[in-house]
């Protein structure tokens, strides 16, 4: 499974409670849509955490980072890539 | 100015200000200062005025008449704070109403006030759809955002739905005619009850206009202030940083929440922000937060309230920002605001929420109505022109929180708070004394979600506590009792998702095979705490 799709599955499953999967585009604004509401976005951190096996700084949580679903895979291929992740 | 409409004089000089007028005096005032931050753009006092001037003619063409409710169904934007103006314009009464409320709640508040208008996001256009037909007073929809419909669309019952950009670009701006006395309601603000029902709180525009103008008053507020705006517009505390930021001309930089600190906060240096009004749950967030790389040395004031700070949390927020003066302070939506503490006392009384604003009265009375002193914990009970209507056609529950004053037609909000009193009259909160919890900062009505979590099939007994969380202040927690052992935490919750705001979904849920009861049957909370 990708990062992209391993998201996908993580938001449809918990945040979504969609029994079709995640019907929206990998760059689809979590907040503009409704997807992730404030909350969310906290439970997303815990969920990368815990899945991707690294700390996410507080200034890390910006929308840049984490507002799409290919905004936080990339956040997370850069993250697990470098020397500190 | 020489265009001003002089026949409005004379209503100023009886002191008959409308809260249109926070509006268009700065807009007569300061026409070409920026009056609104938001969503990458920046609105001066003219603009907005002209903005709610168009949208009022629409609403004003579209049948809306004095006195009628505008549901304000919106995420903080620019759209929604042209919608509560232009619905003031028209002379009509805004609804402000949280964005993540469900559809039968949503449906419940619109029909118990009967709303006229309705401001939706164009992404909501399908559940408006869905809902339209349950509303038969409502005349006319706003669409916000981007949307591809026509600006004007009849729906078969004779609804219109309309489109916000359309009406900026097709209606000439005129300031419409002053309708209005202040006697008028100028906002509806819903609260929870313990019923669970929510309740319309009246606001008229005396009172609105007064309560502003007291806040303003203790924080000194002047017009160089940028306050930032990330409480919601639903929120009374977050509508009154938009209503008090108009009426003394400073800036409201107007953001979509919290759940970005880390940009909040650049956007608050890079706006040079001087007024931060936050709850418990943000003030957490901020404090393990590193800010050393933000520069908020503007920073002129915070405000909590809500829900008390912990004193812990008080004296960092003081050595994080020596430079800045914090006010704690309590209040309920049917005062707007009540008690504050000068931030002078804060080191003798960090546990105190001070006393009654500029201008009010407060004082605690026992069961039997007799005035308490010192030392002794009774209900705070308000006098003050900051006391709102009544709840919105609720005579019973009007009746029990707000009662007769000392002198004939008065009222007095009893708030249902119970307080005690030092030897020099500061307030500190004990409890309340119904079971309300706060969660997130908002009022959560244990009752409201366990009829949700009875919905659920297998249900057969729910109890909704609140439990001390460092970031949330309470977090609510769900006791369940259910038969045949088919439900889980995941299906629980995924039902609360989909059928309540977000701050009304329990963080916990445990399941247990009985609850504890009283002698008369009834679940008994204070043995599961």
């Amino acid at each position: 499974m990708t990062i992209e799709d391993n998201i996908k599955d993580y938001i449809a499953r918990n945040l979504l409670f969609s029994d079709n999967g995640f019907p929206y585009a990998d760059d689809a604004s979590f907040l503009d849509e409704g997807i992730v509401d404030s909350v969310g976005v906290m439970e997303l951190v815990t969920f990368v955490e815990e899945t991707f096996g690294m700390k996410v700084d507080d200034f890390d949580i910006t929308p840049d980072n984490f507002d799409s679903v290919s905004r936080l895979a990339t956040y997370i291929r850069n993250k697990s890539k470098s020397p500190d992740g | 100015m020489d265009d001003c409409p002089h026949q409005e004089e004379p209503d100023i000089i009886l002191g008959s200000m409308l809260v249109r007028d926070f509006l268009e005096h700065s807009a007569d005032r300061l026409p070409e200062k920026v009056a609104l931050i938001c969503d990458q753009q920046r609105l001066t006092y003219a603009q907005l005025d002209r903005m709610a001037d168009r949208l009022a003619e629409g609403m004003i063409t579209h049948g809306l008449q004095r006195g009628d409710r505008v549901g304000i169904y919106l995420n903080n934007t620019v759209e929604a704070v042209v919608g509560i103006f232009a619905t003031l314009k028209a002379g009509g009464a805004f609804v402000p109403i949280n964005p993540t409320t469900k559809r039968d709640k949503l449906v419940y508040i619109l029909n118990n006030c009967r709303a006229s208008g309705l401001l939706v996001d164009s992404r909501q256009a399908s559940l408006l759809d869905e809902v339209v037909g349950l509303l038969p007073a409502l005349k006319f929809s706003v669409l916000s955002g981007s949307s591809s419909r026509a600006s004007q669309r009849n729906s078969s019952d004779g609804h219109k739905v309309l489109n916000f950009n359309a009406i900026q670009q097709e209606i000439q701006p005129q300031r419409p005619r002053r309708a209005n006395i202040d006697l008028d309601l100028a906002c509806l603000i819903y609260t929870s009850g313990t019923t669970g029902d929510p309740k319309g709180v009246m606001c008229d525009h005396s009172n609105v206009v007064f309560a502003a103008s007291s806040i303003i008053e203790y924080i000194s507020n002047v017009q160089d202030d940028i306050v930032v705006g990330i409480l919601p517009l639903s929120f009374d505390y977050g509508l009154y940083q938009l209503l008090m930021t108009f009426k003394f001309g400073g800036t409201l930089v107007l953001e979509r929440g919290f759940a970005y600190p880390a940009q909040v906060l650049k956007r608050m240096v890079e706006e040079q922000v001087t007024g931060f009004p936050g709850v418990p749950t943000i003030f957490a967030i901020i404090l393990r937060m590193d800010l050393s790389n933000y520069d908020l040395s503007k920073l002129r004031y915070l405000t909590n309230t809500a829900a008390a700070l912990p004193p812990s949390h008080i004296q960092e927020l003081r050595d994080k920002f020596p430079w800045a003066r914090l006010f704690s302070m309590y209040g309920l939506t049917e005062t707007k605001r009540t008690l504050y503490l000068p931030p002078d006392q804060l080191d003798k009384r960090p546990g105190s929420v001070g006393i009654a604003i500029p201008g009010t009265e407060v004082w605690l009375e026992d069961e039997t109505g007799r005035r308490l002193g010192p030392g002794e914990v009774g209900e705070l009970v308000v006098r003050g022109r900051h006391v709102m209507r009544g709840y919105w056609e609720a005579p019973e529950a009007t009746a029990a929180r707000y009662r007769p004053g000392p002198l004939p037609g008065e009222r007095l909000c009893y708030t249902g708070d119970l307080f005690r009193q030092d030897e020099e009259g500061y307030f500190y909160f004990v409890s309340r004394k119904d079971d309300i919890i706060k969660s997130r900062g908002e009022k959560v009505a244990p009752k409201e979600v366990e009829n949700v979590l009875y919905m659920l099939a297998g249900v057969v007994e729910a109890a909704v506590i609140g439990v001390p969380d460092p970031i949330l202040g309470q977090a609510l927690k769900a006791f369940l009792v259910v038969s045949g052992n088919k439900l889980g935490e995941a299906q629980v919750l995924a039902h609360c998702r989909v059928n309540l705001e977000d701050f009304m979904v329990p963080k916990y849920v445990e399941f247990r095979d009985g609850l504890p009861k009283t002698s008369s049957g009834k679940i008994k909370k204070t043995d599961l705490r």
